[in-house]
């Protein structure tokens, strides 16, 4: 099960996934983040310290935004990743494809830079 | 050693798949990055089969069985009796086309094939098995 909390800091929605987005849960991954854009962020920041866990159906869901963001010049940038979790994406090619971070400074200092 | 566990088909049964096979690889001393990953595959497989083969009904049961004949072997058994999804005649979409359709899903086939050694699908009586084969190295 997993619980999303939204918080904005310097103009950025940070997004942060808390528990396991698996193919049952990862509606709410795409809700959270279309509620973001569809409230005009510029910067989507996500915090991925306390998520144990995604398949690839909250894997999609982060693929399926990728063009609408390029189109409307937002930044996605995901940060604090377990090893466990980036193995995922690492599997899958999928960080050559997402902005991804250690920490949340750096998270935000890239988004500041991609949102230029 | 072998292990079983009977799920219906909703989604909302994933967790309880990922709980009973991470605690049975935890017994075995498998890594937990390298448990991460098995998890993550029979999860894949289970989610596919409840949604292509089964639709969601929760009245249809898949049996999940762990086989472990040596140190290091595991099989993995989903036995169900529905259409079979053989994802070895799916093709795989690429990455760029997934992003550009938008498409939500075709990630995880990909994924359960890099991390078994082997997947295959056998007939058992009625029954449809499929089996998902991964040896480790680990520790004794």
């Amino acid at each position: 099960m997993v619980h999303i909390k939204r918080l904005q800091e310097d103009n950025a929605d940070i997004i942060s996934i808390i528990g396991e987005i698996d193919a049952s849960s990862s509606i709410e991954l795409d809700l959270t983040i279309a509620k973001s854009l569809g409230e005009g962020f510029k910067k989507i920041i996500v915090d991925c310290s306390a998520m144990e866990y995604i398949s690839s159906a909250g894997l999609g869901v982060f693929m399926s935004y990728i063009e609408e963001m390029k189109d409307k010049n937002v930044p996605l940038v995901l940060f604090g990743m377990k090893e466990k979790v980036a193995n995922t994406f690492s599997i899958l090619g999928l960080a050559d494809l997402l902005h991804i971070c250690n920490t949340k400074q750096e998270a935000k200092q890239l988004a500041d830079e991609l949102s230029v | 050693m072998s292990y079983q566990y009977n799920i219906g088909c909703s989604l909302s049964n994933l967790k309880g798949i990922r709980e009973f096979v991470r605690n049975i690889l935890k017994d075995q001393h498998v890594p937990e990055i390298e448990m991460s990953a098995i998890v993550l595959a029979l999860d894949e497989m289970c989610s596919n089969l409840m949604i292509h083969a089964h639709h969601c009904n929760p009245d249809h049961l898949l049996e999940l069985h762990i086989d472990i004949p040596e140190h290091g072997k595991f099989i993995f058994e989903i036995i169900d009796d529905g259409s079979v999804f053989d994802i070895n005649e799916f093709h795989e979409p690429e990455l760029d086309n997934l992003i550009h359709q938008k498409r939500k899903g075709g990630l995880g086939i990909r994924l359960v094939k890099a991390i078994m050694d082997n997947v295959e699908y056998l007939k058992r009586g009625n029954k449809n098995v499929c089996r998902l084969t991964k040896q480790l190295n680990i520790g004794s």
